[in-house]
């Protein structure tokens, strides 16, 4: 089985060809979002930075989504008097290779004269990648995040296992895999520790987790939601036995924090919480936000488990909806794309949904549309964030 | 740590040896049995798909363990068949934020 990819000049290879148009201050949100609503349902993907304050993280997450594999050019939209470093975006995005331009509102004359010139790029340059070169991509050459939001009781023991069993499949065949938020996976930490490729990285994860717990105790509860409890979950350590079950069974290689590119197939665990004291709020004020991070690591797509019934999907990287309760999946059947609930019903194994969602892996990589691509979610959220590089023992190299 | 691989019709499932309690697949009314562990547990809420009720006597204070592991401790004696949750179970590591239900609004 070969993906037929979209071969980028600096290597990489993506299974979509977006145009992102990306906002570098709130000021310029509107404008960028006109830009892009005509083109919409045509690969036309809006993200952007609201901050006016310059922020390493929102940079390097920046970088890494303006030149994502399934990314072939970026339109820059600022105010002017922004602090975000435009120059260095705009180098990077360059170097790589992908098209790239950038707008001043206040250079280029207002609202509406931004908007025509915005447009006019975006004609010309959707002419220009309809000839990207094409080259056949591997199983080996995938990268898949899983996220678990709008969890309930039935999340961990349908969607989230049967996902883990998918992990499995594509770990078996070189896939990189990334699981992530530390903060849902309090408790589990001494399990995972088990898992780790090196008695080091054993130790990493568990300050890790140590980490989140922290954080989440000064921000005064944890990553737990009035929607988790009305589905049946009681407390974060249950929660989190739910959403471990997401990494499935492989051995845990490296631990990598938002923007870092695993270089290498396996299993990786993303730790979205910052480092440091407490500063700018919640680690994951949204699952957007982590999908985001996830997508900003190389994944070209991201499964996402839901038991209350998430309708959420992404710029950039398609998400695969696998929906855990099978009464949410009979409400909520237009937005899902798997129906793991069957399985409590008796309808289907773990292993059988988890060959369900590998197969459909494959097809969205091949361009099938997932459910939230039909529907034309787009969300995308960044906000601010302090991180300390990963320490060697996270890395695959120092085993 | 052992996931279930598949389900029968009893409607209810009991993850792993050790758990106190079991989990419901599909919404079981009050007063329904159901056979766990040896034992026939008769319900004393009705309880939805996912969520959790007692299969042994748990005394307030100790631990309540579920897939074999445990998700938190006791805050009230419980008997077996009655429903687990936020009234009578609280994490051992940070509070779960919840709201009370909206009233109807007609």
């Amino acid at each position: 089985m070969t993906i037929n990819a979209y071969l980028r000049q600096d290597g990489r290879k993506g299974i979509r060809n977006i145009i992102v148009v990306a906002y570098l201050v709130e000021c310029a949100h509107h404008v960028s979002r006109e830009i892009v609503f005509p083109y919409r349902d045509q690969e036309v993907h809006l993200i952007g930075f609201p901050g006016c304050y310059p922020n390493e993280y929102a940079h390097r997450m920046m970088e890494r989504l303006c030149t994502h594999p399934n990314v072939g050019a970026a339109l820059l939209v600022s105010l002017g008097c922004e602090g975000f470093n435009k120059g260095d975006l705009i180098k990077t995005i360059r170097d790589s290779g992908r098209p790239v331009k950038l707008l001043g509102i206040q250079d280029t004359g207002g609202t509406r004269k931004t908007i025509a010139e915005g447009k006019a790029w975006i004609e010309q340059t959707r002419k220009q990648l309809e000839n990207t070169p094409r080259a056949d991509m591997g199983i080996d050459e995938l990268s898949i995040g899983t996220i678990c939001g709008g969890s309930d009781a039935t999340s961990g023991l349908t969607a989230n296992p049967a996902m883990g069993r998918a992990f499995d499949l594509l770990v078996e065949r070189n896939a990189t895999c990334v699981f992530e938020e530390t903060g849902e996976l309090i408790g589990m930490e001494h399990w995972m520790a088990e898992r780790a490729a090196t008695p080091e990285l054993g130790k990493e994860i568990i300050n890790t987790v140590a980490k989140a717990a922290t954080y989440y105790s000064a921000m005064g509860y944890a990553s737990f939601s009035p929607g988790n409890a009305d589905g049946g979950l009681t407390t974060i350590e249950e929660k989190s036995l739910g959403a471990y079950a997401k990494s499935g069974q492989s051995s845990i290689k490296g631990i990598i924090k938002p923007g870092d590119v695993p270089l290498e197939g396996g299993l990786y665990l993303l730790d979205v919480v910052p480092d440091g004291d407490p500063k700018f709020g919640f680690p994951n004020i949204s699952d957007n936000a982590e999908i985001a991070e996830l997508i900003a690591c190389g994944n070209h797509i991201v499964l996402f488990s839901t038991g209350r019934g998430s309708v959420v999907g992404s710029a950039i990287s398609p998400v695969i909806k696998v929906c855990a309760n099978p009464k949410t999946y009979q409400r909520l059947d237009e937005d899902m794309d798997v129906n793991a609930g069957k399985i409590l019903e008796g309808g289907a194994s773990l292993d059988d949904v988890g060959q369900e969602i590998y197969d459909l892996i494959l097809r969205v990589s091949q361009g099938e549309k997932t459910c939230s691509e039909e529907l034309g979610h787009q969300e995308f959220i960044l906000t601010y964030k302090t991180f300390e590089p990963v320490g060697p023992a996270c890395l695959p190299s120092a085993a | 740590m052992a996931f279930f691989q598949r389900t029968d019709d009893s409607g209810a499932l009991y993850l792993a040896p050790g758990d106190n309690i079991a989990v419901a697949t599909r919404e079981l009314a009050a007063g329904n049995t159901v056979d766990i562990d040896d034992a026939t547990i008769e319900l004393k809420s009705t309880v939805d798909v996912g969520h959790k009720f007692a299969i042994h006597p748990i005394s307030e204070g100790s631990r309540i363990v579920k897939y074999g592991a445990p998700i938190g401790i006791a805050t009230a004696d419980i008997a077996p068949g009655e429903y687990v949750h936020i009234h009578n179970l609280r994490s051992d590591y940070l509070p779960s934020y919840t709201l009370e239900p909206i009233e109807d609004q007609e």
